[in-house]
């Protein structure tokens, strides 16, 4: 009797996969293991147990439901690991471990799905991050963008530090970590609807490193946030609603690269409303400014870092940009995406 | 940028604004109407009213096509695109106005609806070329600067005989609408509100020539200089405006030499007239039925008018009897005086014209001056 | 109303389209509404279409213009008392 020919195996994601039988655990075993693996997974159990860290937790999730999957300087999976490390940087948190859920679109290539994965893999690799838990589901074509993948990020903050928008005080002055408005450029670049060629790269980076050398030297920094959705001025305005208090900035002094520059011409964008990945914006006590901004330059991630403007004492909840011309415009604060324009 | 940067030159707007402080006669005022949105948002973006010598005033005009789309052609949009044949393209600024009923596009779409948001008419092209089985219907609005593309998709479409592209018409015209500023009755009443001068729309300009203009500047004693689109541009346009002004004189000027002659783009304009032909008159948000002031497909490409062929029901919205928008797009009113402003009526929430676009002088008041403009409501 | 932008051809694809640059950003534009596109000129492009060229010897003499302006105007601040 001859045996049954193997099935082929399969080469998009059928809702099978998703069904907790033989076909979801060959997915997990014979592609998410192959690039995410630790002792944690290994096991393979519903929870991964975690030492318990002296200092406090930081916790935080996110979403990603990025279009396209796959975009200049980056993926969604590596986007997944650089943005939740970010969140718990922010609170000067060192990440110890993440989780990842992933939402699979019945259709989606499995091909892509290994990119995706491997980027991912990577990237917590690169980033010293472990993923010690994971999740899959399918739903129906038609009912998702091909993938979207929910985090969970946990770290540990050091003794001392305490960052918090409360401590944010008139005065203080507004670093950001580099060039704004890269990612955004280079997502839309790729973006039926508006395709255009730019060398311009994604930032997408994990920026608990610099944030770590930031803390190091000036141990009262006060607050950081990493402007991402909505950009810098959503970030800004967020700031100085919760706060009560107005920053100003100086056009001249924010860094945007000229491809930027360029491409937010083309489509009447502004780069302070451009979506930031890899770039954090800190608030910083103004004796310590200089000192900040030496140790933020001699990172990699904050070779750009510059003064963008300062926290002063009103009209509270407004942030106001003087534009180099000698006058003063409202930087406002988007109710949703900004969109191109024709006029 | 090359022909961009040169123009945003800080050290030279200092001396343009030198020679303004310098040239503005002492206790003389000077109320400049910039016609175009697109200078209300550069003068907003760098702030240069507060530039400008405390006797010049800038009056910010309706050339927003955005804004002074009417509710019921927005509406007959929306009714298209809930077609299910139908994919409706659309320049990513009419997204989220709010139709009758609050409703929007981008509201259609999460309803179900095939919205699409394209950069270019071209763009609407190829996809009706994709997708033979579907209906695309271009939504095309804008001032004679964007109904040369829309004249190229066009007659694209018409040679291919693309049976499943459409336009759906809005193109409206500069110089009626000018001239139904300079006819409305504050404009022409003496000693009340007036003004004084035009900066005129550069890109405009481009296609239609600084020739039309000469009308205006003779029968109506107004001079209009041609300004571009760069701070140092508007600067410069303004001081050319007040120096007719003080000499009185009123003719039309170009600023914006690099780019606009006295005839514009005959190719063009020949185009446009081939497919496209003025409609008897056209309703416009706040400054009402203007003639002669929009453009329709003509009957012969009728198969290619998506008003021909979906027959949208015509709708007329009633607008909010509190808005000041009419007399604000013809500078009779400012964003304060009008009491929806702030309160009801904001960006998210726009009752009025002045307030649905980015570059309407409502929202560009709202987004970038608030603090002063609440101030004065006070 | 209406954002437009100047930028360089790099290059001619047929004869009614070519690429342009602005800033290092690069996309194709219609040419069909400008008559003998050149590469190395610069186009004034709207929604994707040319819709008039730059004048280089009028933008020079526009910015010769307010050069001496502001030299003129430094050189009188210059000699105040």
């Amino acid at each position: 009797m001859s045996t049954p020919p193997r099935a082929t195996p399969a080469e998009r994601i059928e809702l099978a996969h998703g069904a907790g039988g033989r076909r979801m655990t060959e997915l997990i075993d014979g592609l998410f293991k192959r690039h995410l693996s630790n002792a944690w997974l290994e096991r393979g159990e519903d929870s991964a147990v975690l030492a318990r860290p002296e200092g406090r937790i930081a916790a935080t999730t996110d979403g990603y439901v990025i279009d396209p999957l796959v975009f200049p300087g980056g993926d969604i999976g590596s986007l997944a690991v650089h943005g939740t490390i970010n969140d718990l940087a922010m609170a000067g948190a060192r990440p110890f471990a993440l989780t990842a859920g992933f939402i699979l679109e019945e259709g989606l290539a499995l091909a892509e799905l290994d990119r995706i994965v491997a980027s991912m893999a990577a990237a917590a690799v690169a980033a010293g991050v472990a993923v010690v838990g994971g999740d899959t589901k399918v739903v129906e074509r038609g009912k998702g963008d091909g993938v979207f993948i929910t985090t969970t990020g946990l770290g540990e903050i050091p003794p001392g530090v305490e960052l918090g928008v409360e401590r944010i005080a008139v005065g203080d002055v507004v670093v950001v970590s580099g060039t704004l408005g890269d990612h955004g450029v280079a997502v839309m670049s790729r973006r039926a609807g508006i395709a255009f060629e730019t060398e311009i790269v994604s930032d997408s980076a994990p920026l608990h490193e610099l944030v770590a050398r930031m803390l190091q030297r000036v141990p009262g920094l006060h607050a950081m946030r990493d402007p991402t959705r909505g950009g810098l001025a959503a970030t800004l305005n967020e700031i100085a609603v919760a706060r009560g208090v107005g920053i100003t900035l100086r056009a001249d002094r924010l860094p945007v690269r000229d491809g930027v520059n360029a491409a937010c011409e083309l489509l009447g964008l502004d780069p302070l409303h451009v979506a930031n990945e890899g770039k954090l914006v800190a608030f910083c006590p103004p004796d310590a400014a200089e000192a900040l901004l030496a140790a933020m330059r001699a990172h990699p991630l904050g070779r750009d870092a510059a003064v963008a403007g300062t926290v002063t004492a009103g009209p509270p909840g407004l942030v106001e940009l003087e534009t180099g011309f000698g006058g003063r415009r409202v930087v406002d604060w988007l109710a949703g995406d900004q969109l191109p324009r024709i006029c | 940028m090359k022909y961009v940067d040169e123009f945003r030159d800080g050290r030279l707007a200092r001396v343009v604004r030198a020679q303004l402080e310098a040239e503005v006669e002492p206790r003389r005022s000077y109320r400049l109407m910039e016609f175009c949105g697109g200078h209300t948002h550069a003068i907003f973006r760098y702030g240069i009213q507060d530039l400008l010598p405390a006797g010049v005033q800038m009056v910010h005009g309706p050339g927003c096509p955005v804004c002074v789309l009417p509710v019921g052609r927005l509406d007959m949009a929306i009714e298209i695109a809930q077609r299910p044949e139908v994919i409706l393209c659309s320049y990513g600024d009419m997204l989220r106005v709010p139709g009758s009923g609050r409703r929007s596009l981008l509201k259609a779409k999460s309803e179900g609806a095939d919205v699409r948001m394209v950069y270019s008419a071209a763009d609407a092209l190829a996809l009706a070329r994709a997708e033979p089985d579907r209906e695309v219907v271009f939504f095309a609005i804008g001032f004679e600067t964007t109904t040369p593309p829309t004249a190229v998709a066009l007659r694209r479409a018409i040679d291919e005989e693309l049976s499943n592209f459409s336009v759906f018409c809005n193109h409206v015209l500069t110089p009626a609408a000018i001239t139904s500023i300079l006819e409305s009755p504050e404009a022409r009443e003496i000693g009340t509100v007036g003004i004084d001068g035009f900066l005129g729309p550069a890109h405009v300009s481009v296609v239609i020539g600084s020739q039309p203009y000469e009308s205006f500047a003779e029968e109506y004693r107004k001079p209009v200089v041609i300004a571009g689109f760069e701070p140092l541009d508007v600067l410069q346009s303004i001081l050319m405006l007040v120096r007719q002004l003080n000499d009185g004189r009123a003719c039309v000027e170009n600023q914006y030499t690099r780019a606009v002659s006295r005839h514009g783009n005959l190719r063009a304009q020949r185009l446009v007239s081939e497919l496209f032909e003025r409609r008897e008159d056209f309703e416009w948000r706040g400054l009402g039925r203007v003639p002669y002031s929009a453009l329709r497909i003509k009957d012969r490409f009728a198969a290619f008018d998506a008003e021909s062929r979906f027959a949208p029901a015509e709708r007329r919205a009633r607008e909010n009897r509190e808005c000041k928008c009419p007399q604000i797009l013809r500078g009779a009113a400012k964003p304060h005086d009008c009491k929806l402003f702030g309160t009801v009526c904001v960006p998210e929430n726009p009752i009025g014209s002045c307030m649905v676009s980015a570059e309407g002088a409502c929202a560009a008041y709202w987004t970038y001056r608030r603090h002063e403009t609440l101030s004065l409501k006070a | 109303m209406c954002l437009a932008v100047p930028a360089r051809v790099t290059r001619l694809i047929d004869d009614e389209w070519c690429v342009v640059d602005l800033g290092g950003v690069r996309k194709d534009v219609c040419t069909a509404l400008v008559e003998e596109v050149r590469e190395g000129e610069y186009l004034i492009i709207h929604v994707g279409y040319a819709l008039g060229r730059i004048d280089a010897s009028e933008a020079e003499q526009t910015l010769a213009l307010l050069e001496l302006q502001a030299e003129a105007r430094e050189e009188l601040e210059g000699y105040a008392p």
